[in-house]
């Protein structure tokens, strides 16, 4: 994308909220270092404004922290979890790193591009839901796994996947974590070991 | 001080030192692309690898810190090795453009992967393409050659004070850009041409006119400002093809100022190639006799104080001499060259000089401006402004219009009363000025034109001999000059008791008006008079002129300029001046025998050998001089009438700069009025 693309003239300013949790970002860095919240804030700001950075809110962010524009859009652009163009209400982020890949990601990409409509990166027509594919997610030990918000969604199936989706379709609220019965991470089935131990305690 | 072993040989290099600076401290070379010695260490370019012993991997050495026992080597396959593997990695997306690029001939990364490369590619991908970005009339771009050393982005953050540049994206994506690709808004800007080890940036007004392999290089002395920044013209023909800097540590670094380096194609442009005569109202070309005729009937009967004479910014002193000379020997002393106005003393030589000099500057810890606009009246003096401020912690106050110098600046109003108040000791600028070891003032020609320019300068004066300016070693007093002439005008003692003002009441009785090359100031006082224009461009002043006799410009001649420090350069002759136009010494001479009394002096050397009788530091060429600090100025209360700063002309404040298409085109980037040409317009 160049430049050019990114401009916009729409306006962006903090909510009264954000501008006060902001305020707290700031005091956790000693004065004159107030570049260091640029992150925190650009997230919020993101959050804000629908799930991705226009150009005013680049700019708002760099006024208020007293940074050059340019060194606020290094940072915007640099890291990947901050979107630079409109995306939907819902945004479904599926890893596909390694351990995801090697427990079948391809299938749960596959399975959510078809019951979407969209590719990945993509966003519906009706503006609801971002297909977005990340690197690792962290949650390696329950692959595959997406994340829609701010909840993880793991070991998933195609059908887990696509459930998720109509799901959401239905405005119905999901169950964060294992979607296949499993605590946490626990082996399936239950714990294996200390099996006594937690007895005894219980 | 570590000492350590390159090569078989020890070294001893300063604390803090690089291990890059030590290998080439040892005569090591050591190929590098984001390395530069003027800018911050990136590391990114990893050309600068050597092998370290008890190292695991080649170090890259200009980020390395050079340690005590260190053993380094520079010349072993394990390095050369390394610098392939680099240099592979760089040419992977790098195309191979080279007879279609600008840079091909004088570029780094052309030359190191001769030296240094293996001279074939094992890539047979395609190579990723990137968006070229509109930054400027200045700055051609060609994104899909750059390498990604940053040298640019550092320029222009450090150095230039431009804080939009930068890269975004990351990784294959990376991006160098301004923001949203505007304009690299700096007076600094064509430096990063000279700073681009590849064709990525380079300079669009010089884009496919020449080869740097067929121009002939001549280092000279540029007269945009009153810096004296040294530059080399690079010629093909008879044609001033660019200007590049030449390196110089008191002066100008190796940086210019973008007026000096793109004003070149101004040269070229509304030239007077042939004198003219006016007839019935309109000037008519002549011969040299018909108009050297014209001016000597002007003359008839016309008493010595019946003529004056002006001389511009750009006349060399050879020039004015010759002038100085002419008018002498028919009996007038009224030449002026303060055409703003300006009241200097001529008495004492450190009251118009920059006795702290541009390199001085980074001694400084506080620094008062009165009435001055370093940042477009000398740009390189704001550079070096600038690079104390960063480097030092220069303390900057500025008395004039609030100013934006590209660093902070502590603004005191634009009221020179406020001298007064510094002066008594009132104010809290006084308080710095005392605490401050070494502190420096720079007065601008706002403040000398001022209506009481006289008290400022006093005032000034005042303030350096109160607060410690003027001290064993260090003179803090400065004035900032803007012509390139001023200062060798008033060492030859061009000027007139009144100043201009004077000037202007007496040019009712003014028979004969010389002007020499000056053009941008109000002379229409002497409309009556007959006027002789003798200047390089067709502008104002030939325009009212009845007689206009073609000179040359500072590219045609060699001439000698003082600049503001008071350092005595001289410039050399790089091209021949067009049709019938000569050195102007040389016209004034020719003149001075047709009117019967020949000046004493048939070629350059014996003029400067005349001139230096008349002011002896003209022989002694590159030295800063130390001006002996004296009484001067008058004291008078100051008016309190706001100060004004010269600059807002900056890309039109001379003929040439004014016949620049490509600085006209900077002045409407700068405006954002983007002009597109059609048929019918452009």
């Amino acid at each position: 994308m160049t430049g050019a693309a990114l401009k916009s003239t729409e306006t962006f300013e903090f909510t009264p909220e954000n501008n006060e949790w902001a305020q707290g970002q700031i005091k956790k860095y000693p004065e004159g270092k107030q570049a260091s919240a640029v992150m925190p804030l650009l997230h919020r700001a993101q959050e804000q404004n629908n799930g991705w950075l226009s150009t005013a809110a680049i700019e708002y962010v760099a006024d208020y922290l007293d940074m050059p524009k340019m060194r606020v859009m290094e940072v915007a652009t640099f890291y990947t979890m901050y979107n630079h163009k409109p995306v939907g209400k819902h945004v479904i982020e599926i890893c596909t790193t390694t351990p995801c890949w090697l427990r079948g990601s391809d299938d749960i990409v596959a399975a959510a591009t078809d019951e979407l409509g969209v590719k990945m990166g993509q966003t519906t027509d009706d503006g609801e839901f971002t297909l977005l594919e990340v690197e690792c997610a962290g949650a390696c030990v329950n692959a595959p796994v997406c994340a829609i918000h701010k909840e993880y969604y793991e070991d998933l199936t195609p059908d887990s996947m696509r459930q998720i989706i109509k799901d959401l379709k239905a405005g119905k609220e999901l169950k964060a974590g294992p979607q296949n019965g499993r605590h946490r991470s626990e082996p399936l089935g239950g714990p294996t070991t200390l099996a006594d131990f937690v007895k005894a305690e219980g | 001080m570590p000492t350590l072993t390159v090569n078989g040989q020890e070294v001893t290099v300063e604390d803090g030192a690089t291990v890059l600076q030590a290998c080439e401290a040892a005569g090591a070379e050591i190929p590098r692309f984001c390395y530069h010695e003027r800018l911050s260490i990136a590391g990114n370019c990893r050309m600068c690898l050597v092998e370290m012993e008890k190292a695991p991997k080649p170090i890259a050495s200009c980020a390395m810190p050079a340690g005590d026992g260190m053993v380094i080597h520079t010349d072993t396959e394990y390095v050369k090795k390394a610098r392939e593997g680099v240099m592979e990695f760089l040419l992977i997306n790098h195309p191979l453009d080279c007879p279609i690029c600008d840079q091909g001939g004088e570029c780094d990364l052309q030359d190191q992967s001769v030296a240094y490369g293996t001279g074939e590619s094992r890539y047979q991908e395609n190579k990723r393409a990137v968006n070229d970005k509109d930054i400027g009339p200045l700055i051609s771009t060609t994104m899909t050659r750059c390498i990604h050393c940053m040298r640019c982005v550092r320029f222009s953050t450090e150095v230039a004070g431009f804080q939009e540049m930068g890269s975004i994206w990351r990784g294959e994506h990376t991006e160098v850009t301004t923001y949203l690709e505007g304009l690299l808004d700096s007076e600094m800007s064509g430096n990063v041409i000279d700073l681009c080890p590849v064709g990525a940036l380079t300079s669009k007004p010089y884009a496919f006119t020449a080869r740097s392999w067929e121009l002939k290089k001549v280092e000279t002395v540029d007269v945009m400002d009153a810096v004296g920044s040294n530059i080399r013209l690079d010629t093909r023909g008879n044609e001033v093809m660019r200007v590049l800097p030449v390196l110089n540590e008191e002066i100008n670094e190796e940086w210019i100022s973008d007026k000096t380096r793109f004003h070149y194609d101004g040269l070229k442009k509304r030239r007077l190639d042939r004198p003219y005569v006016r007839k019935s109202g309109k000037l008519q070309a002549v011969e040299w006799g018909d108009a050297f005729l014209a001016m000597q009937k002007a003359l008839k009967g016309v008493k010595g104080d019946q003529i004056a004479a002006v001389v511009g910014p750009m006349a060399d002193m050879e020039s004015m001499f010759a002038l100085k000379g002419l008018l002498n020997s028919m009996g007038s002393e009224k030449i002026e060259s303060r055409l703003c106005g300006a009241e200097i003393d001529t008495k004492v030589r450190a009251s118009y000089l920059f006795n702290t000099t541009i390199e001085g500057i980074e001694q400084a810890d506080y620094c008062l401006i009165i009435g001055a606009n370093p940042r477009l009246e000398a740009t390189l003096v704001n550079s070096r402004l600038r690079k104390a401020v960063v480097e030092n912690g220069l303390a900057v106050a500025n008395v004039g219009p609030e100013l934006d110098l590209t660093f902070s600046v502590n603004e005191l109003g634009d009221d020179p009363k406020v001298l007064e108040s510094i002066l008594s000791g009132d104010h809290d600028a006084a308080k710095a000025l005392k605490k401050a070891k070494k502190p420096m003032l720079i007065l601008g020609e706002g403040a000398l034109r001022h209506k009481s320019g006289k008290a400022i300068l006093a005032h000034a004066r005042d303030i350096a001999d109160t607060y410690g300016l003027i001290a064993d070693g260090w003179n803090g007093f400065n004035v900032l000059h803007s012509a390139a002439s001023q200062v060798g005008a008033l060492d030859l003692g061009l000027t007139v008791e009144g100043n201009m003002a004077a000037l202007r009441d007496d040019a009712a009785n003014i028979k004969v008006f010389f002007n020499l090359g000056e053009d941008d100031t109000d002379l229409s006082a002497f409309n009556k008079s007959f006027k002789i224009y003798i200047g390089s461009h067709g502008d104002a002043g030939a325009a009212s002129a009845d007689v206009v006799l073609p000179g040359s410009a500072y590219s045609e001649k060699s001439g000698t300029y003082i600049n503001m420090e008071g350092r005595v350069q001289r410039s050399a002759k790089a091209v021949f001046a067009p049709g019938a136009a000569r050195e102007d010494w040389s016209i004034f001479r020719a003149f001075s025998e047709v009117i019967g009394n020949a000046l004493p002096y048939n070629d350059l050397n014996e003029l400067r050998k005349h001139m230096a009788d008349v002011c002896p530091h003209v022989m002694t060429l590159d030295v800063a001089p130390t001006a002996e600090w004296n009484k001067f100025g008058r004291k008078a209360k100051i008016a309190g009438e706001a100060l004004s700063v010269g600059g807002d002309n900056y890309y039109r404040s001379n003929p040439i700069a004014r016949a620049s298409k490509i600085l006209a085109d900077c002045e409407n980037a700068r405006n954002g009025i983007i002009e597109e040409a059609t048929g019918t317009n452009g």
